[in-house]
Formats: structure tokens, sequence, C-alpha cells
């Protein structure tokens, strides 16, 4: 039996921080996740909730409550809540087409529902059939006339947008970011930097006065993936042998949510991602200790030695002692706030139970149970949870 | 025939005399030898109301599991091979042969022939498609192959590659995947080159061209698009295959292979395919919304230029399912003016019905309720249709549950809705009683409800991150309350789906006698006997306008004055 605790579902509270990421955006009321197991009382204020929701839904309040949220990051990946260039031109861009496709929504279907009510048959009515009418040439050409100068308008914008997002010259400092998709989790790397990270990407805010955004290459080691954090920008594929590419620029510091939206596999939808934009400062000192090699705590050896003659090395990398690329690199494992591509929080507990059964978070995923016994996974635990 | 080997033919009936009432062998092998394009037309219609109510389940156990998040309803790989099963058999085992059981019914009987122009290509080519369908659902049982994995396909509906190579798709259920759509795609191609000979030379005396009614266009237009569009998946089938089996290495990336090929070719079949499934329900509403209105269709002629149109263009935008997978921008800028394109005789389409329905006398009957929702529905999928295909926008929507609510509301708020009301039209003429009323109107209403709870709100799980093809989702991404809502509505849709189902199986046995004429209609099929006999026409009928009825019923004033 699998015991019915935290069963894949991250929880955020005590997730030990490290001590160099003060995080001052996360406020532990919002960034709370909730919990784990959804008992009759909660389904029944779901309920009720969800009867009041239903009661108030249309599309404005909806519109207004997403973009009221904006300005920084949220744990609704809204489109309509931009936290970036690209994003805000998106955003910008579809308010007009709704605007246009509104207005022509309001009148088409405010000339159906008149029709459909003023000619009703009514009981009234002699049996006789109304008149007639098999066209009219000058009618017909006025409703082909202006649905083709709808088009000439929306056309034009739209193309003005994809140029201004697709064609963006790059700045010359902008930070480059090579993006692996593997089955079922992200690769990061920073060539300029020297850094291998996985699932959490770490980039710079950027100001109006100090620009930076950030380049993304986008290659895949197997299948289809797509990379998506909706407030920051659109998706873009990663596909096997056909480099993509992508440019973020965040202007609000924080915890961005975004996760695989191109079916890959059985783990698609635990193939979770997350964007930290930090302040330059901050940044600069995640740099920094990235670069570092593994922390090599002899107090934990015992724990290293079970991770450097298992199967682990063949996939996992942790710099200075093993070299497996297959797997995400592990020489900052306890940097993470997740394990397992968000399956999971990078807690004690959690990592413990993923090492013991990778199924029990993420079944079907492609890392091994190595059949160790708790002994041999708490020392392991403890090793990994020292690669600061 | 047993006249034939005797030297005189028919100069003496040797037929021994049959028992009034069939055995039930009797009874099936009637069924299973025919090549009356009617028999074949109801067998068509029967199979996919089956395999609609199999996928509806489908349907439902994906909508439990998303209910709530981190729910643990079905498996992940379960959840995989039923959104997959799902998508599949909708198209293929519900749209099209359903589609296509219309037009093998409705065709020779609007023109005025007595069958098809190849009855028995026509028979083969149902037998195809049935088998198809059976070769795919057998992959639960088969799929598991030498390997012990597999089971269904679970490579979704689009079955990107390399997602279906060997190595990332073990065991047979790609394989049955592939082949079944490869069977009843052979299948599907049979229909459309019989309808497109039928249309062409087996009209009556009288029936130009631009008098067939616009169901009849609207076949034709389709049975085009699908001899050209079912090739490409054809092809790309055969690949796969070859990657498979043969060592090829089309799709397989690490070899030099293309991911990208499969992706067009691939939209190349299944972007004209969404028109394959709108345009005879176009021929439908274009049928029903005049009988209801009391009016003939407004502007024959350009609705006729305008499904030609849709079906032209339609070739020219598949690439707007592409916009994520790094065209360059001025790829992507052609693809948003040519899919902005099809909105023009959309447009047209839709203001033409909206003018038909103008000046008339509408009566609300189950048939006309379908139709008029279908126009809003139908409008509004346009719309959400022009969002998409503005590229940047896409880049947000794409494989959100934005797109999954658009084409639902393409495919079922359009076409199924339509569907429903050309069984409650013709029901009458294919069986000779009336489906009821009262349970119809309980059918519109609930399926009406639960259509607009589920696919309203999947617009907005959309536009708040959701991606598509997800078996479960984080609990703080803020879209608990919606899933729910959109669940709780496809049972409702499940529970109307239920009340159609009794009204038919209660009405074919205690429905009120439908008589040759229910709806005081104007095409040919409703002067024939309800159910039509055999030879369907006693003499070649002649026609002088677009509604011959019409012309009978009105002698003073017959519309082929104004033609």
């Amino acid at each position: 039996m699998r015991p019915a605790h935290n069963y894949g579902h991250p929880i955020e509270t005590g997730v030990p921080r490290p001590p160099h990421e003060p995080m001052p955006w996360v406020d532990p009321a919002t960034n709370q996740t909730p919990s784990t197991n959804i008992d009759t009382k909660q389904m029944k204020s779901i309920f009720r909730e969800y009867g009041a929701r239903a009661a108030g839904l249309s599309l404005l309040p909806v519109l207004l409550a997403a973009r009221s949220w904006a300005d920084g990051p949220q744990t609704t990946p809204s489109i309509f809540a931009p936290a970036s260039t690209p994003a805000n031109s998106i955003f910008g861009l579809s308010m007009f087409v709704l605007g246009i496709t509104g207005a022509i929504f309001v009148v088409v279907g405010g000339l159906l529902a008149y029709a459909i009510i003023r000619y009703r048959a009514k009981s009234s009515d002699d049996a006789s059939e109304p008149p007639q009418i098999y066209g009219s040439v000058q009618v017909e050409l006025a409703w082909t006339v202006v649905p083709i100068l709808i088009v000439v308008v929306l056309f034009l914008t739209t193309a003005r947008i994809i140029f201004a997002i697709q064609d963006a010259p790059k700045p010359k400092d902008a930070l480059d970011v090579t993006v692996v998709g593997h089955q079922f989790w992200w690769e990061f790397r920073y060539p300029t930097l020297g850094i291998v990270t996985a699932n959490e990407l770490h980039v710079p805010v950027s100001t109006p006065q100090d620009p930076e955004p950030t380049y993304l290459h986008l290659l895949s080691a197997d299948v289809d993936h797509s990379f998506w954090v909706p407030q920051l920008a659109g998706k873009t594929d990663l596909i096997p042998n056909h480099p993509n590419e992508t440019w973020i620029e965040p202007q609000h510091t924080g915890l961005y949510y975004g996760q695989c939206a191109q079916f890959c596999g059985v783990e698609h939808a635990k193939m979770l991602l997350r964007v930290y934009v930090d302040t330059p400062e901050q940044f600069a000192e995640w740099v920094k200790d990235q670069q570092q090699p593994g922390v090599q705590d002899p107090q934990v050896a015992a724990g290293r030695q079970i991770f450097e003659t298992h199967a682990c090395t063949n996939c996992h990398t942790i710099k200075g002692t093993a070299a497996g690329t297959f797997g995400p690199d592990l020489t900052h494992l306890a940097s993470r706030a997740t394990i397992a591509a968000g399956a999971a929080m990078n807690t004690p507990a959690d990592l413990h139970e993923w090492i013991k059964d990778p199924d029990h978070y993420k079944p079907g995923c492609l890392m091994p149970a190595m059949q160790l016994s708790d002994q041999e996974i708490d020392q392991l635990v403890a090793y990994l949870e020292t690669l600061h | 025939m047993a006249d034939q080997t005797l030297p005189i033919g028919g100069s003496l009936d040797i037929t021994p005399e049959r028992s009034e009432r069939q055995t039930l062998l009797e009874w099936l092998q009637a069924w299973v030898v025919t090549v009356d394009h009617k028999r074949l037309g109801i067998l068509y219609v029967v199979y996919s109301i089956f395999f609609l109510l199999v996928a509806g389940a489908e349907a439902l156990c994906i909508r439990i599991q998303l209910m709530i998040p981190n729910n643990h309803f079905v498996s992940p790989e379960t959840y995989n091979e039923l959104f997959t099963m799902h998508g599949t058999t909708m198209v293929f085992l519900v749209g099209m042969p359903i589609l296509f059981g219309f037009g093998n019914y409705l065709v020779p009987l609007m023109i005025g022939a007595r069958d098809m122009a190849f009855p028995r290509l026509n028979a083969f080519s149902f037998w195809l498609t049935a088998f198809g369908g059976l070769l795919l659902y057998y992959s639960f049982i088969g799929g598991f192959g030498l390997y012990g994995m597999g089971a269904a396909p679970d490579v979704g509906w689009f079955a990107y590659a390399p997602l279906t190579t060997k190595p990332f798709s073990v065991g047979h259920a790609t394989d049955y995947w592939a082949l079944a759509l490869i069977v009843s795609g052979f299948g599907t191609l049979g229909t459309a080159i019989n309808i497109i000979a039928t249309t062409l030379s087996m009209r009556c005396k009288g029936m130009t061209l631009l008098r067939m009614p616009l169901f009849v266009w609207l076949m034709l237009v389709v049975s085009a698009l699908t001899l050209i569009t079912i090739t490409p998946l054809t092809a790309a089938q055969v690949m796969l295959l070859i990657d498979r089996y043969l060592g090829g290495h089309f799709f397989d990336a690490q070899a030099g292979g293309s991911a990208i090929i499969w992706i067009h070719f691939f939209w190349i079949f299944g972007h004209p395919e969404v028109y394959v499934l709108v345009l005879p329900v176009f021929g439908v509403a274009s049928e029903i919304i005049p009988v209801f209105s009391r009016k003939a269709i407004f502007g024959y002629p350009a609705m006729v230029a305008a499904s030609a149109g849709i079906a032209f263009v339609s070739l020219g935008v598949w690439a707007h399912h592409m916009f994520t997978v790094g065209m360059t921008s001025v790829g992507n800028t052609f693809f948003v003016l040519s899919t902005m394109l099809v909105g023009i005789p959309t447009g047209i389409k839709i203001f033409n019905w909206l003018a038909t329905i103008w000046g008339g006398k509408v009566q609300f009957r189950v048939p006309m309720m379908f139709c008029v929702a279908f126009l809003f529905q139908f409008l509004i999928a346009g719309l959400t249709g022009i969002m998409l295909s503005v590229a940047p926008w896409d880049w947000q929507l794409h494989n959100s549950y934005f797109v999954i609510a658009h084409f639902h509301y393409v495919l079922v708020g359009a076409i199924i809705f339509n569907i429903f009301a050309a069984i409650y039209y013709w029901f009458p003429k294919v069986t000779g009683k009336m489906l009821s009323e009262t349970l119809g109107k309980w059918h519109f209403w609930l399926f009406f409800i639960g259509f607009h709870m589920t696919f309203d709100t999947m617009h907005f799980v959309g536009l708040l991150g959701m991606p598509r093809s997800i078996y479960t989702y984080e609990a703080n991404r803020g879209w608990n309350h919606l899933n729910m809502i959109v669940s709780i509505g496809a049972f409702i849709q499940g529970i109307a789906v239920l009340v159609f189902a009794f009204n038919m199986m209660h009405s074919l046995r205690k429905g009120k006698e439908a008589g040759n004429d229910p709806w005081d209609a104007w095409t040919l099929e409703w002067s024939t006997p309800s159910p039509p006999p055999e030879y369907n026409f006693a003499t070649d009928p002649e026609v002088y306008s677009r509604r011959p009825l019409w012309d009978i019923k009105h002698p003073d004033d017959p519309d082929w004055k104004y033609e």
C-alpha cells in the first residue's frame, strides 16, 4: 500500500529555502497550495463556490479579474496577466481582436435573435406562405465587402505583431539559455555561464534602465515538447532535429508557472516548469552558487557512496562525481524548490518517496526504482540535501 | 437472379413464395448483403450512433478524471488512451460515417435516382469503414503485442511523430491506429467517388447542377475534398508503418528524419478534414432552415459558390495548426492571411441563413431548434476561429483548453447539433414514424444547457493557461471550479443523448405515423412513401426548379418562373 500522504501534490509550506535566496516575492499566503486530499468539507465548499461562480460567470468579469491580478507573477498562469514584453504585445493584440469579434458577435447575434423572435410563426397567422425572396445581389455584395475590410484590418495588425515579436533584434547583452526538452523534464543550460540545471529556470528581471531579455534556444532530446509560461510569452515547440528560438523579457520579479504544452507521452501532465525572475543581485548570486562544484560534506559520505556505486551515475551528473546526461543535473539539487519536474516538493520526505518509487509521483516516468533499503535511501537523501 | 438461368428470362416465376415473417438469419442476411443505398445509409448511421455512445462514454471518463485536481479515477496511461480513442473515434467512426450515411441515403432520393452509381462499391466502402472501426477497437485486446505494452493507442488523435515511432511507442497500439485509419480511409474514398459519380451522372430529368438541393451540392464538394485530403493521411500512415517495421527514417529525427514532416502531412489532411465534417451539416441546415422558415433559401448561387470557396481555401490553411513549431515570420503571416480568408465565405453563409429566416414564418419544431442553436454556436465558433488565426495570440491559445473549446464548438455546437436536427428531420422519411416532439424538446434543452456549461467554460480554463492532453493538474492554478462546471455540463449532455436514444427506440415502435411529407417540404425525397420503396421512384421524376414539390403545391406561383 502506498501512503496516503502527499500523493503527487506539491506542498509549498515548509520548503527549505537556500539561505542565499531571500525570495522577497514569496508570500506564504498566496503561494500556498491547497491541502493534499480533498475531503468532503472541501468538496462542499467547492460546490458552493462553483455555484456562486457559475452565477456570476460572463466574459467581462473574468477578463477584468484576470487583468487586475496582473503586474507580477500569480499562481494562475493567465494569458491576460502578461508580465513580459512579448506577452504584453500579444495581450494588446488580443484585446484589439476581442473588441472586433465582440462587435461582430453583438451585431450578427443581435440580428439573429431579432429574426427568430420577430418572424416566429404565430397562432393568429393564416395558412398562407410568406413572400418568397430568392436573393439580392446588392445585399449579398454588401455583406461580402464588409468582412473583406475587417479581414484586411485584422491581417495588417496581426502581421505587425508577428514581425515585432519574431524578428525583434537581439540585444548584445541578452542572456542565452539552451532549453532541452526530455520525457518528462526540462534541462536548462547557460552556455556563457557554464551552468546546467533542470526544471527551474532563473533569469534576471528586465528594467527600462537596464533591459535584459533572455533568449531561449529550444531543443529536444526525444519527442516534441512545447515551452509555455503564459505570463511571459506564447509557446514555442521543442522539436528534435529542428532548433527553435523564443525570448522573454520579464518586468516583474517572482515565480512564474508554466508547463509542457505539447503531448509528449505518459507523464506529459507532470512536465511542469518554473521560471524565477530575479533581481540583478539575486541573479548574480545564484549564478555564483551554481558555478561551484558539488558540495562534498564528509558527514554524508555514506550517501555519496551509495550514489556513486549504484546506477544513479548512469543518468545523473553531480559535478566532480558523476556525468550521466539522461536525467537532470543534480549538482545543485538542494537549491531547487521541486523535484521530478514539479511533481513533488524538494523535501527530505518527498525525495525519499521519489527515490524509493518514482512511479508514486509520476507513474510511467523513466526513472527506475533502485531497490534500495529505507536506510540507504535516508543516507542518499541526506547526501542529496547537502547539494546546495 | 434466379430467372436469368432460364432460357426465357422472366417467363416463368420460379421464386418460391416466401413466408411473411423473415427468420432472424434471413433478416440479418438481407442487411449484410444489401447494396441498397438506403439500407447502407441506415447501416452507416446506426454504426455511427453506436460509436457516438462509445466515444461519449470515453469523454465522460475524461471529465470525471478532471473534475478535481490530482484525481486518481484513471491512471495516466488509461487517460492518454481515452483522449486518443475519443478523438479518433469521434472524427473517423462517428463524424465521417454518419455524414456519408446521410449522403448515401439522401443524395439519390434528392436527385431523383434509383440508387447510387456504384451500388456494390457502396456496400464495399461501408464494410471497409466498419471493419476499420473494429480494427481500431480490437487494439484494446491486441495492442499489447509481444511486449506486453500498450493496449489502446495513446499518442493523441494527431499522433505527432516521433512519439509514434518504435522507440517511444512499443507494442502494437500505434499499428492498430495506423492500419484502422488506412482501412476506413479507403472506405471513405470509395464512398466519395460514388457520390461524385452519382451526382454528376444520375440526376433525373430537369435536375441541372444549379437545381440540386444544397445538401447534394455540399456532399459533392465534400466528396471532392475527401479525395484530396484522405490521400496525405494514408501516405503519412504508410510512411509511419515503414518507419516502424522496415527501418525507414521519415520521422526518425536522430537518423536525419523530420518530425515536422508528420505535422505537415497530418494537418494537410486534418484541416480540410474539419471542413469535410462541417460542410455536409451546412447542407443539412440549408435544407431545414428554409422549410421551417417557410421560405426559399436566400442566395442559392452564393451558397454554392461560398461552399466551393470554403473547400478551396481550406486546402491552403493547414499550417495555422503549426504557428508554434517555429516557422519563419513570413510563413506565419501567409497562413494568417489564408486562414482569415475562410471567414469571408463562411460569413456569407451565415448571412444567407439569417436572410432566409428574415421575413419568414418560423416554426420551432425540434429540427429547427437544433438548427437555430447551430447558427448561434457556429457564429461563436467562427469568431474564436478568427482569434486563433491571429498567430501571436495563437502562440498563447494553441494546445490550450481554448482550442479544445473552439473545435468542440465546431464539432459539437455545429456538427452534432445539425446531425441531431437531420435525424429529427429525416427519421420520419426513413422509418415512417415521427420522433416524439416532447422527448425531442427535452433532448434539445438538456443538450443545449450541457453544451454551453461545458464548452463555454472551457474557453476560460484555456485563457487561464490550462494545456490540453494533461491527465491531471495542480490544485493552485485556479482551474478547479471551472473544470467542475465543465464536467457537470458533460454529464448533462450525456443524459440528453440517452433521452435521444430512448426517443429513437420508443418512436420506432410507438411513434405517430409520418406520411409522405410531414414537414410540408419541397425536395424530391418527400414525394416518396415513408419509408421509400427499394426502387425509390416508380417512374422517373422530372423537375423544373430547385423546389419541385413547391411547384406542385403552388401551381399558381411556381418557382421556375423566377429561376
